[in-house]
């Protein structure tokens, strides 16, 4: 279900690859499907068809132009990828401060959006930037979230303003007048304002946090949405906008697999700039926003960023640092290193999921293969590794007929299984050192051997499917990757 | 019954327009019904007289409902047992919180255990509902194995002769498979003691087509037996419980409507259902 935006994209455009001219109907018919499309993604509706009549409104009057082009498919998809990065990025910028300090940053939204954890996020982010953040503890509702927003400030090394205890009890305007005053008094550069979660329609919660922005003036006002909200989005962001009013937006937990088509409604509506991206219960786990990627995301070109840092995540560890040191020491890349390496990968999560994310998974080619790969793949491969000796895991050259079949019988797989298994991992290991030797990898993240990476999708521009953009300053998730990075 | 009321009572003195239709539609998809699912129910409505119209709406969304009993399990004999799950933020805790106190009104003695070990004072936050309704709650440390304080919560609820244990659990999002395997732990470890009898799995009424991925998820995982639809207070219609009960058959049992551990009820579907199509 969830994955369908990027099915009816890539079948809408394979459908308009295959027909060369495009004629009127045609164009209506596609749009039709990216409508629909987009409504699965949560876009809202008034949204989505806004957004297609534009499409339409520049698409149409240049078809004749569009079909002399050499892809006029191409064309098109260049054109909705075009509008999407515009109103998802239209007016992007970064926080602004203060001309006098502290710089005030405001945050509200619903219950459960995130907002605590961002604003731990936020004071990281700032403090490593080199700024003097404090945070202020204006949620008194929720029960612990002081101590919550307490705990968090210790982990990031930023100090918390906690006059009140909260759970129901104390004036949150006075504590964030306080924390001002205290922010003044004591040369902090930034004060960040946590409060308390709110519904759009709740008129009296909304003229506290009201009181609470006029009490502090705030330079920035931060509006925190789940990226998993629905049709919602839209009555919760104008509510808000009419509301407190904000000047920004932070989308969280884009770590999961939501299209996060409330993206393009907010800022659609609202016309407000999407900030940042929180993107993991880690206080690390917060990145700027990138309005392209997220335009990959709901044209279903795959998200190549979640997908290394769900690599990374699954790689990191014992396992990866063992296997880096062994690389760096120069030891060869044994079965059990291999096996390893595909438990890591089976820890990844199903491997077709996985798979789902990468740019072009669903078009038709690569989603038959998607769908043929077997994750209970791994696990027979793990049996066969585990019937073996250890003598046998680190010298494949000991591995003769008999061996072999007492290897099959052992792990109740066929010889000719046994076999490719070992074809498979010799090739692998000449890889490892060509990479050693300098030849270089020929990807970022490794597939298991023999998982051929399809072609054939449109270029958007986007990142290749081979090469996991690198984060600033984290390694790499691939060990191997890491180590010839670092070495 | 409140189904689109305006536009129905139009659509009574003649056929509907296109621009009717699309209203409908529109009203439909705002529920966060989906798509699919919202253009099925617009088929079905065209093969009716106008006048039925309403009527075959409203019979056709209700036939989606689940058909699986909604009432809480109960066994006088022995603990009954309810894990609770979901994404992060959807209000799990807070159900946690409610549940204690609608079983409380019922008289029944309850453990509750705090197996959100790693959200930052997320015990501390089910310690002050433990105060505030006077039940005891197991609690572990900070970072520590949810597993071994759901251990510790049923050990204490079997030794107590409680008659309802609730976990409240850590949240996670479905793509994690990593925290998924926890969650089958942590039942598991339960199991050691006692049954696992209820897991509820918590959705929050703003949720988006992404919870039908994350209902299947979990189910798959830890076998869910039913849903908390939260935050029904708000603006969002919480169509996505209706989704998810046609796609995995799955039955909503209780109601969040605000912060309080009062705002909380079994699940009403005609109510469900009206607000659905209320624009
Ligand atoms: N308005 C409203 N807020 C709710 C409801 N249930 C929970 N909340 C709020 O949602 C936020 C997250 O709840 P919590 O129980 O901590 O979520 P958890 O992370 O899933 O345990 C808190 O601010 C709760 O007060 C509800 O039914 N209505
Ligand atoms: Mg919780």
């Amino acid at each position: 279900m969830f994955d369908s935006l990027s099915a009816k994209f890539a079948s809408a455009f394979t459908s308009l690859r295959g027909r060369g001219r495009i004629k009127a109907s045609d164009l209506d018919e596609i749009l039709g499907e990216i409508r629909a499309a987009l409504l699965d993604s949560d876009v809202a509706i008034s949204v989505a068809d806004g957004f297609i009549a534009r499409i339409k409104d520049r698409v149409s009057p240049t078809l004749d132009e569009i079909n002399k082009s050499t892809n006029p498919s191409q064309s098109i998809f260049t054109v909705v990828n075009e509008e999407l990065v515009a109103i998802l990025g239209g007016s992007a910028r970064r926080i602004r401060l203060a001309k006098k300090p502290p710089t005030v940053i405001l945050l509200t939204g619903l219950q459960g959006a995130g907002k605590t954890t961002l604003a731990g996020k936020l004071a990281k982010y700032l403090k490593d930037q080199g700024n003097t953040p404090l945070l202020i503890a204006s949620d008194l509702q929720r029960p612990n979230a002081v101590t919550q927003l307490q705990v968090v400030g210790k982990s990031v090394g930023v100090p918390v303003f906690a006059p009140e205890a909260g759970n129901g009890v104390g004036d949150p305007v006075r504590v964030a007048k306080d924390g001002l005053k205290f922010a003044e008094d004591k040369l902090h550069n930034i004060v960040i304002v946590d409060t308390a979660g709110r519904l759009g329609i709740d008129a009296e919660m909304m003229q506290q946090v009201i009181r609470i922005r006029d009490a502090v003036s705030p330079d920035e006002i931060l509006f925190v949405v789940d990226a998993m909200i629905g049709q919602d989005a839209v009555r919760t962001a104008q509510a808000f906008n009419e509301g407190v009013g904000f000047d920004a937006v932070v989308l969280t937990k884009l770590d999961g697999d939501a299209r996060g088509g409330a993206a393009l409604s907010i800022t659609e509506i609202t016309g407000k700039p999407i900030m940042f991206a929180s993107t993991g219960e880690k206080l690390g786990d917060f990145d700027l926003f990138y309005p392209d990627r997220m335009a990959s995301r709901i044209l279903g070109l795959g998200d190549v960023q979640t997908l290394a840092e769900q690599a990374k995540n699954a790689f990191d560890g014992d396992a990866a640092e063992k296997l880096e040191k062994k690389f760096a020491s120069g030891e060869d890349f044994t079965l059990d290193d291999f096996l390893e390496q595909l438990q890591a990968m089976k820890k990844m999560g199903s491997m077709t999921k996985l798979l789902g994310m990468l740019p072009g998974a669903n078009s038709g080619a690569m989603k038959k293969q998607i769908d043929s790969f077997d994750d209970a793949e791994l696990v027979r491969t793990q049996a066969i590794v585990q019937s073996m000796t250890p003598a046998e895991r680190s010298n494949t050259n000991l591995l003769n007929g008999s061996r072999r079949a007492r290897i099959a019988q052992g792990s109740g797989r066929q010889v000719s299984e046994v076999n490719s298994l070992v074809e498979r991992f010799t090739g692998a290991q000449k890889m490892m050192k060509a990479m050693r030797s300098g030849k270089g990898m020929p990807g970022g993240m490794q597939l298991p051997p023999g998982m051929a990476l399809p072609g054939g999708m449109p270029n958007m521009g986007a990142p290749s499917p081979k090469i996991a953009p690198p984060k600033k300053k984290s390694r790499s998730g691939n060990p191997a990757k890491r180590a010839v990075e670092e070495s | 019954m409140a189904l689109f009321s305006k536009l129905f009572s139009k659509l009574r003195g003649g056929s509907p327009s296109s621009a009717d239709w699309e209203e409908i539609e529109r009203s439909l998809i705002e529920s966060d019904l989906g798509a699919t699912n919202s253009a099925e129910i617009i088929a079905l409505a065209k093969k009716v007289k106008a006048d039925e119209i309403e009527q075959s709406v409203s019979e056709a969304l209700t036939g989606w409902l689940s058909r699986a009993p909604r009432s809480l399990a109960s066994h006088p004999e022995r603990i009954t047992t309810v894990l609770v799950v979901g994404v992060n933020g959807t209000g799990k805790t807070t159900s946690s919180a409610k549940l204690v106190s609608l079983l409380k009104s019922q008289n029944r003695k309850i453990v509750l255990g705090a197996a959100d070990t790693f959200r930052a004072a997320a015990i501390e936050q089910l310690q002050t509902w433990g105060e505030r309704l006077d039940v005891p709650v197991v609690a572990g440390v900070a970072n520590g194995d949810p597993a071994s304080v759901a251990f510790d919560a049923a050990t204490k609820a079997k030794g107590d002769g409680a008659d309802y244990l609730i976990i409240d659990t850590a949240g996670r999002l479905h793509t994690k498979s990593g925290l998924m395997d926890e969650l089958g732990k942590v039942r598991r470890v339960i199991e050691k003691v006692t049954p696992v009898d209820e897991v509820l799995l918590v959705v929050d009424a703003t949720t988006g087509q992404n919870g039908i991925a994350q209902a299947k998820t979990f189910i798959e995982s830890v076998a869910v037996t039913g849903l908390i639809l939260t935050k029904m207070d708000g603006s969002a219609k919480g169509g996505i419980a209706l989704a998810i009960e046609r796609e995995t058959g799955l039955p909503v049992k209780f109601v969040g409507t605000g912060e309080g551990a009062g705002d909380f009820a079994p699940f009403d579907s005609t109510a469900y259902v009206n607000g659905l199509t209320q624009s």
